[in-house]
C-alpha cells in the first residue's frame, strides 16, 4: 500500500475519473494512483468497468469527467508518459515481420538503415522476457503460433522504443501461453517493478494475480469496491468481493421435469426438451463460437429442410440480426416466409396477421409495423429478432447475448416470454455475459478457454460457483 | 511454413518464365534485342498503374477509377503537357493532390473506396473527353525520346521495369514508413494505437497511387505519340488482375511491388502470346482470363497444401 510513503511522484494518477456511454456509466468515478514498482492486479467480472479503467489510463478514451495526470513524466499524453499496453484481443500487424512490428510503435527508428536496430531491440526484449523464445525476428506475425504473436507483443509493450517503458498493461497477456512461458513473463513483471517500473496485470487466473500482484484493485459496476494489498485478499475474499446478484429467482425453478435429450454435441453441450441451457464464462471464451458452431451446423446445408429445426437470436443486432432497410413487418416474417407462402409466392395477409399477433404478444411499441425497423428503440429491435424466432416453429432457439442493451423492462418482458415458451416445450440455449440472467437457467455451461469447465444443474447455480467455474482456482 | 508461403514471390516469376518460354518457342524471332522490346514496351505504363493499384489495395482500399485516372493524364500530358509544359505540370500536381485528399476523405468519413472511386472515375472520364474530346495531341518531345531510348544491351522496356521494381520495393517493402503503410492495411487499429495519424497515412498512400498514375498516363502517351479519353480505361481491371498475380492479397496489406510489375509483364506477355498462337482477338479477352485463372488456382492449390504440412 501506498502508506510506506513512496518518495517518487506516482506514474499516473486518475481523480474521479468517470466515462459514461449514453446512459451506461462504463466508469463511475475512479481514484487511483500507480507508483514506480507498483503491480496492480485487476479484477472484475465480465463488464465490471476493466477495460474501459485500462483505455482511460492509455489514452485510448477521454475520460467525461474526472482527470488523469502522469506526474511523474510530466507527460500530457499517455504514450509519451512511457505507458504501454498489451491487449487482449492480438494487436500486431499479421503482414509484417516480428522487427517491422515493432517499428509500427518505435517513431524514433528513422532512416533507411532502421532494420538492425529494430531487429536487435526485438531480440533483446524478447531475450529479457522469454529466454530461449525460438522466435525469428525476420518471421512474418501470421507464421507464428498464437503463444509467439503473444509473446511477441508482450516483448514489444516492455522494449525501450527509444524512450523508456514506465507502466505496462497487460490485459490477459496469459490466455494464450503455456504454464512455462507464463511462469517467464510473471518473473519478469516482478524483475521489472522492482527495477521501478509498474505494471497492471488483468488476469482471470486468480493464482498469477496473487503471484505477481502488490495491490489488487476489484472493480465492479465501473466502481472500485475493494483495493487492498495482495495479502489483504483470500481466494474465497476476492471472489466474494466481485459480485453478489440477488439469486432469487434461481430455486424456484429447479423442479420442472423437462423431456428427452434433444441436442448433444462433441463438445459436452447437452440438452432436453424444454429446457433453457445457459452458456457462461467470461466473455470471449467461446461460447458464441460454440453457439455458432451449432447452429450453422444444423441449418446452413444446400439442401434446407422446408422448417428449420433451430432459429437464432442474435446479439449484435447490426451485425447479425436486422435487416436494417426492412420494415419491423418484414423483419418479423423472414423466417416463416417459407411457411407462410402459397405457390412460391408470399401471402400477405397471412405474413401481416403474424406480425400483428407477434406485436401484441412481446409488446413491441410501435403505430403501425410497416415502418422502418431502425424507427425502434434498441430494445424493441431485440423483441423483434425475439418475434421472427418465435414466429417459427422451430424446437429449439439458440440465443447469443440476446439482452446486450436491452433496458429492464424489455428484459423482464422477454424473460417471462421464454419461460411460457420453454412450457410448450421448446428447448432454449442462452448464452449471456449477465450471470443474473444465467441464474434462470435449468441447466448452466460454464466456458473457459473454449472448452467446458462446469456444468452445473438445479440449485448449484449460483453466481459463487459459476465465477469458480470461470475463474482458474489453481489448488483451491 | 511451406516452401511458398515463404516466397511468394516464386510463383509470379515462374509463370512469367514459362509464359516466356511458350512464347520464344512459338515465335524464336521474339528473342532478340527489337523483339522483347516490342514485346514489353506497351508493359510499362501497365506496370506503372498496377504500382498505382497496389498503393491502395496495400491500405486495403481499391480504386476503379485508376483507367480513366490514366486516361485523363495521357489527355493532358497530348495537349497541355505538350503546350505549354509549366501548366501542364501544374495540372498534374493538382492531380495528385486530388487523389490524397481523396484518400484521407475516404478514411475521414468511412466511405467505401470502392463506391467513391467508381464515381470519381466518371469525374476522370468526363473532364478526359472535356480536354480532349477525339483522339490527338501529340507526345512532348523528350518524353517521346525517354520512351523509345535504346540502351545498350538490355531493352529500354526490361530496364524501366527493374527500376521501377526496385525503386517501389525500396519505397513500400524495405523503407520505415512504406512498412507503416503496409501496417495500415494489416491492422490499422494498431497502427492508430501506436500514436500515428492514419488518416494522413491513408492520404500518403493514395497520393503515392496518384504520382504512379500520373507516370503511367505519361508514359503511355510516350509510346503511342497521342491520347485519346479512353486510351486506358481497361488499365483499371488489368492493374488489378496485375497485382493479385504479383502475390498480392486484397486485404491485410500484403502486397509485394516486384511481384506486381512481374504481373503486369505477365499480363502484356499473354496478350501478344495468344496473338501468336493465331487466337482471334474475339477470344483473347477470354483467353486471358483463363491465364489468370490458371495461375491463381496454382497459388490457391499451394498455399492450401502449405497449410496442411
Amino acid at each position: 500500500m501506498t502508506i510506506a510513503a513512496e518518495p517518487a511522484a506516482p506514474i499516473v494518477a486518475l481523480t474521479g475519473a468517470a466515462k459514461h456511454f449514453g446512459p451506461v456509466r462504463a466508469l463511475d468515478g475512479v481514484s487511483l494512483s500507480i507508483s514506480p514498482g507498483d503491480c496492480l492486479g485487476l479484477v472484475g467480472h465480465n463488464g465490471a468497468g476493466k477495460s474501459t479503467l485500462v483505455n482511460v489510463v492509455n489514452g485510448g478514451l477521454s475520460p467525461s469527467a474526472g482527470s488523469v495526470d502522469f506526474p511523474a513524466s510530466g507527460a500530457t499524453t499517455a504514450l509519451a508518459a512511457g505507458v504501454r499496453s498489451v491487449f487482449q484481443e492480438l494487436s500486431l500487424c499479421p503482414n509484417l515481420t516480428v522487427a517491422e512490428n515493432l517499428r509500427i510503435s518505435h517513431s524514433a527508428l528513422r532512416g533507411m538503415n532502421w532494420r538492425a536496430p529494430a531487429r536487435a531491440e526485438i531480440r533483446a526484449a524478447l531475450d529479457e522476457v522469454f529466454p530461449g523464445h525460438g522466435i525469428d525476428a525476420d518471421a512474418t506475425v501470421d507464421a507464428l503460433s498464437i503463444a509467439e504473436r503473444q509473446m511477441v507483443e508482450i516483448a514489444i509493450g516492455f522494449a525501450p522504443r527509444g524512450t523508456e517503458a514506465r507502466l505496462v498493461i497487460l490485459d490477459e497477456p496469459t490466455s494464450s501461453l503455456d504454464a512455462g512461458i507464463a511462469e517467464q513473463l510473471l518473473s519478469h513483471i516482478k524483475r521489472f517493478c522492482a527495477q521501478g517500473g509498474a505494471v497492471i496485470f488483468i488476469s482471470h487466473m486468480l493464482g498469477e494475480i496473487f503471484e505477481v500482484a502488490t495491490r489488487i484493485l476489484v472493480m465492479k459496476d465501473g466502481k472500485v469496491v475493494a483495493e487492498r494489498a495482495a495479502g489483504g485478499f483470500t481466494r474465497q475474499g476476492l471472489v466474494d468481493a466481485m459480485g453478489h446478484v440477488a439469486t432469487e429467482a434461481a430455486a424456484a425453478q429447479a423442479a420442472r421435469v423437462h423431456g428427452e435429450e434433444v441436442l448433444h454435441t462433441p463438445e459436452g453441450l447437452r440438452a432436453r426438451k424444454g429446457e433453457i441451457v445457459g452458456l457462461s464464462g467470461l466473455a470471449g471464451h467461446g461460447q458464441a463460437e460454440a453457439l455458432a458452431r451449432l447452429y450453422l451446423g444444423a441449418t446452413s446445408s444446400w439442401r434446407s429442410p422446408r422448417e428449420a429445426g433451430m432459429v437464432f437470436v442474435a446479439g449484435d443486432r447490426g451485425r447479425d440480426g436486422l435487416l436494417p432497410l426492412w420494415s419491423i413487418l418484414r423483419n418479423t416474417s423472414i423466417s416463416i416466409l417459407p411457411q407462410i407462402a402459397k405457390r412460391g409466392l408470399v401471402d400477405r395477409d397471412r405474413e401481416a396477421a403474424v406480425a400483428a399477433e407477434w406485436k401484441k404478444r412481446i409488446g413491441i411499441r410501435t403505430d403501425d409495423v410497416t415502418n422502418p425497423i431502425l424507427s425502434l428503440s434498441g430494445g424493441n429491435q431485440q423483441k423483434v429478432l425475439f418475434a421472427r424466432a418465435l414466429a417459427s416453429s422451430a424446437p429449439v432457439v439458440v440465443m447469443d447475448d440476446p439482452m446486450r442493451g436491452v433496458d429492464v423492462g424489455t428484459k423482464q418482458d422477454v424473460y417471462a416470454m421464454i419461460r411460457a415458451e420453454a412450457a410448450k416445450g421448446r428447448t432454449f440455449l442462452w448464452y449471456s455475459t449477465e450471470t443474473e440472467e444465467v441464474c434462470q437457467c435449468d441447466r448452466v455451461f460454464v466456458f473457459r478457454n473454449s472448452e467446458i469447465s462446469a456444468e452445473l444443474t438445479g440449485e448449484a447455480i449460483t453466481e459463487e460457483r459459476i465465477l469458480e467455474a470461470s475463474f482458474e482456482m489453481e489448488g483451491a | 511454413m511451406g516452401f511458398f508461403a515463404r516466397y511468394r514471390i516464386l510463383l509470379p516469376v515462374v509463370s512469367l518464365a514459362v509464359l516466356l518460354a511458350a512464347t520464344f518457342y512459338m515465335q524464336p524471332r521474339a528473342m532478340s534485342y527489337f523483339g522483347i522490346n516490342l514485346l514489353f514496351n506497351l508493359a510499362v505504363p501497365i506496370a506503372l498503374a498496377t504500382i498505382a493499384q497496389m498503393m491502395i489495395i496495400m491500405v486495403n482500399d481499391i480504386d476503379l477509377s485508376l483507367g480513366a485516372f490514366v486516361s485523363l493524364v495521357a489527355c493532358i500530358t497530348a495537349t497541355f503537357l505538350n503546350d505549354s509544359p509549366m501548366l501542364g505540370a501544374l495540372i498534374l500536381l493538382a492531380l495528385v493532390l486530388c487523389y490524397a485528399a481523396l484518400g484521407a476523405v475516404i478514411h475521414a468519413l468511412e466511405l467505401p473506396a470502392i463506391v467513391v472511386t467508381l464515381g470519381m472515375s466518371f469525374v476522370w472520364g468526363g473532364l478526359a473527353l472535356f480536354i480532349l474530346p477525339s483522339p490527338g495531341g501529340s507526345s512532348p518531345g523528350w518524353l517521346r525520346t525517354l520512351m523509345t531510348v535504346k540502351p545498350p544491351y538490355i531493352p529500354m522496356a526490361v530496364c524501366a521495369s527493374v527500376i521501377i521494381a526496385v525503386v517501389t520495393h525500396l519505397l513500400v517493402i524495405r523503407s520505415g514508413l512504406g512498412t507503416v503503410l503496409r501496417g495500415v492495411g494489416g491492422n490499422a487499429r494498431s497502427v492508430q494505437r501506436a500514436g500515428w495519424p492514419v488518416v494522413r497515412l491513408k492520404a500518403l498512400a493514395y497520393g503515392l497511387a496518384g504520382l504512379f498514375g500520373v507516370f503511367a498516363g505519361m508514359a503511355l502517351v510516350g509510346l503511342t505519340t497521342s491520347a485519346d479519353a479512353n486510351i486506358a480505361l481497361r488499365y483499371t481491371l488489368l492493374s488489378i488482375a496485375g497485382v493479385i498475380l504479383g502475390g498480392g492479397e486484397f486485404t491485410g496489406g500484403k502486397v509485394s511491388p516486384v511481384g506486381a510489375v512481374i504481373g503486369a509483364l505477365t499480363l502484356t506477355l499473354a496478350a501478344s502470346f495468344l496473338s501468336f498462337l493465331r487466337l482471334s482477338p474475339d477470344w483473347q479477352i477470354g483467353a486471358q482470363g483463363a491465364i489468370l485463372i490458371l495461375v491463381l488456382t496454382a497459388r490457391l492449390l499451394f498455399t492450401r497444401r502449405d497449410a496442411q504440412a
